[in-house]
C-alpha cells in the first residue's frame, strides 16, 4: 500500500492511460456493435454468423488475441492500436447480443400497434426499438466496460501502458505492494463503471415495460 | 378524377393459409360499403383478426385479392395505406415510455403536421373520448386505469384523421359497466365521425349493439353477413346459435341496445 501512496502521480497517469484505453476502445465497440445489433434484428439470418464469430472472439485467451494481432500490417505497428482494437473486439459480444435481444424482447402487441400505425423501419427504431431497449443495451454496455477495463491489464504486456505496467512490473520485481499499485486502481474504476452505469440502466427502466 | 366506389373495403375470393397445412380463412366475399360499422363476429380462432390484418396490410392474401379504397393491399405502400387507417387492439399498445400526449400526437408529427395544429388535434381527440387534456395528456400509460387507457388507444387511432378504423376487440378486457359506457360513447362518436369501420368481437351483444351490419365467421369462411334485425332472424344455423344466447343473457344487455 506505501507504494501506491509514494507513487500517487505515477499511479494517475498510468489509469488515466487505462482509462484512455477503456474510452476509445468502448466508443469502438458501441459505434460497431450498436448497428451490428440492430442489423441481427432485421436479418435474423445473419446471427449464426455474427454471434458464431463473436462468441470466438471472446474465447481466445486475451494475450493470445494480442499475439496473433500483432503481424497483422497496420494494427501491429503502434501498440495502442494493437490494444484497443484487441479490447474493442472483447467488448463486441456483449453489445451485439444486448442490443439484439433488447429489440426483439419489445412486447408483441405494442410492436403490432406500432407498425400498424405506419411506422417506417427508421421510425420504429427511434421511437420504439431503441427507447425500449435502452435498459438492455446499457445493461450490455456496462458488461462490456467492466471487461474491458479487465482485460486493459493485460495490454501493459504489449507496451500500450495502463495500470497493467504496475501489475506486471510488480510480478518482476516480486514486490506486492507494487502489484497491488495496479489492481486496486483498475478494481475500483471497474466497480465505479458497474455502480455508474448500473444507475443509469435502473434511470432508464422506468417506464419502459 | 379520383372513382370514389360506394365499397371502401372489398374482399374478392380471399384466403389466408398460415402454413401449407394450416388455412386460417377460405373464399371470403364481401363489401364494406363506406361510412359503415361491420361488425366481425365469431368464436377465438375463426380468423377474425387475420382479417383485420389483411386489411392494413400486416399480412398479404394468399389468393384472392383485398381492396382498400379501390387498390388492392399489394398495391398500396403499407406505410401510406396504414396511415389512413386507424387501428386499436385489446392490449392497446401504447408506448410505455411516451406520455398520453406524445403516445396521440405521434402519427400525426411523423405525418409532418405543424405543431400548431397537432397541439389543436390531440387536445380535440383527447376531449372526443372523454380524457381532457388537462387532466390526461401528462401522464404515462403506467398511471391510467383500463378504460382510459382504451380511451387512449381510441384517440391515438383517430388522431390522424384516418378514413378507417380497425378495432380489434378494443373493449373485451374492460369491466362490464365501463364497457357498456364505452360502447355507448363509441356509437354515439360513430354517428357524429362516420368513419368506416371494420370491428371484430366474439360478444354477440355488442356485435347486435354496435354494428350497421354483422358479418359472421366461422372456421375460417363468412356464414352470414346482415343487418342486426335480420341477424335475429337469420336462417343460418350458427346464427342461430348466437341468438339464442343472446335472447337468454341478462336484461343488460338488452338496455345498451337501446342507445
Amino acid at each position: 500500500m506505501n507504494f501506491l501512496i509514494t507513487h500517487k502521480r505515477e499511479v494517475a497517469m498510468l489509469a488515466g492511460e487505462h482509462l484512455w484505453l477503456v474510452g476509445i476502445s468502448m466508443l469502438l465497440a458501441i459505434a460497431i456493435g450498436l448497428p451490428l445489433g440492430v442489423l441481427l434484428t432485421r436479418q435474423p439470418k445473419l446471427k449464426t454468423l455474427v454471434f458464431g464469430s463473436a462468441n470466438v472472439i471472446q474465447t481466445i485467451p486475451s494475450l493470445a488475441l494480442f499475439g496473433i494481432l500483432l503481424p497483422l500490417p497496420w494494427l501491429g505497428v503502434r501498440v495502442d492500436r494493437l490494444a484497443i482494437t484487441a479490447l474493442a473486439l472483447y467488448a463486441l459480444l456483449p453489445i451485439v447480443r444486448n442490443t439484439y435481444t433488447g429489440i426483439a424482447g419489445i412486447s408483441p402487441p405494442l410492436r403490432e400497434a406500432a407498425l400498424a400505425m405506419g411506422l417506417t423501419s427508421r421510425e420504429m427504431l427511434w421511437h420504439v426499438e431503441l427507447p425500449l431497449a435502452s435498459p438492455v443495451i446499457l445493461a450490455g454496455v456496462r458488461v462490456a466496460t467492466v471487461i474491458t477495463i479487465g482485460v486493459a491489464t493485460i495490454a501493459a504486456a504489449i507496451g500500450a501502458g495502463g495500470l497493467g505496467e504496475f501489475i506486471f512490473r510488480g510480478i518482476a520485481m516480486v514486490d506486492n505492494g507494487v502489484i497491488l499499485a495496479g489492481a486496486i486502481p483498475a478494481a475500483l474504476m471497474a466497480l465505479l463503471a458497474d455502480s455508474l452505469l448500473g444507475a443509469i440502466e435502473r434511470l432508464l427502466a422506468r417506464r419502459r415495460h | 378524377m379520383k372513382n370514389i366506389s360506394d365499397n371502401a373495403i372489398e374482399f374478392r375470393g380471399v384466403a389466408y393459409k398460415a402454413s401449407p397445412d394450416r388455412t386460417i380463412l377460405a373464399d371470403l366475399n364481401f363489401v364494406v360499403k363506406r361510412g359503415e360499422t361491420l361488425m366481425l363476429l365469431g368464436r377465438s380462432g375463426s380468423g377474425k383478426t387475420t382479417v383485420l390484418r389483411l386489411i392494413n396490410r400486416l399480412l398479404i392474401p394468399s389468393s384472392g385479392d383485398v381492396c382498400v379504397d379501390g387498390k388492392r393491399s399489394g398495391d398500396w405502400n403499407p406505410i401510406q395505406l396504414r396511415r389512413r387507417i386507424g387501428y386499436a387492439i385489446q392490449d392497446v399498445g401504447l408506448f410505455p415510455h411516451y406520455t398520453v400526449w406524445q403516445n396521440v400526437a405521434l402519427v400525426p408529427k411523423l405525418e409532418r403536421w405543424d405543431a400548431r395544429r397537432v397541439s389543436d388535434r390531440v387536445e380535440e381527440v383527447l376531449e372526443l373520448v372523454g380524457l381532457p387534456g388537462r387532466d390526461f395528456a401528462g401522464r404515462y400509460p403506467d398511471q391510467l386505469s383500463g378504460g382510459q387507457r382504451q380511451r387512449v388507444g381510441l384517440a391515438r387511432a383517430l388522431a390522424a384523421e384516418p378514413s378507417f378504423l380497425l378495432m380489434d376487440e378494443p373493449f373485451g378486457a374492460l369491466d362490464p359497466l365501463t364497457r357498456a359506457e364505452i360502447q355507448g360513447e363509441f356509437k354515439k362518436l360513430q354517428q357524429k365521425l362516420k368513419k368506416t369501420v371494420v370491428f371484430v368481437t366474439h360478444d354477440v351483444g355488442e356485435a347486435l349493439t354496435l354494428g350497421d351490419r354483422i358479418a359472421l365467421l366461422e372456421a375460417g369462411r363468412l356464414r352470414t353477413i346482415d343487418a342486426p334485425d335480420n341477424f335475429l332472424q337469420s336462417s343460418d344455423a350458427v346464427a342461430q346459435m348466437y341468438v339464442s344466447v343472446y335472447r337468454t343473457a341478462p336484461a343488460g344487455v338488452a338496455k345498451v341496445r337501446m342507445v
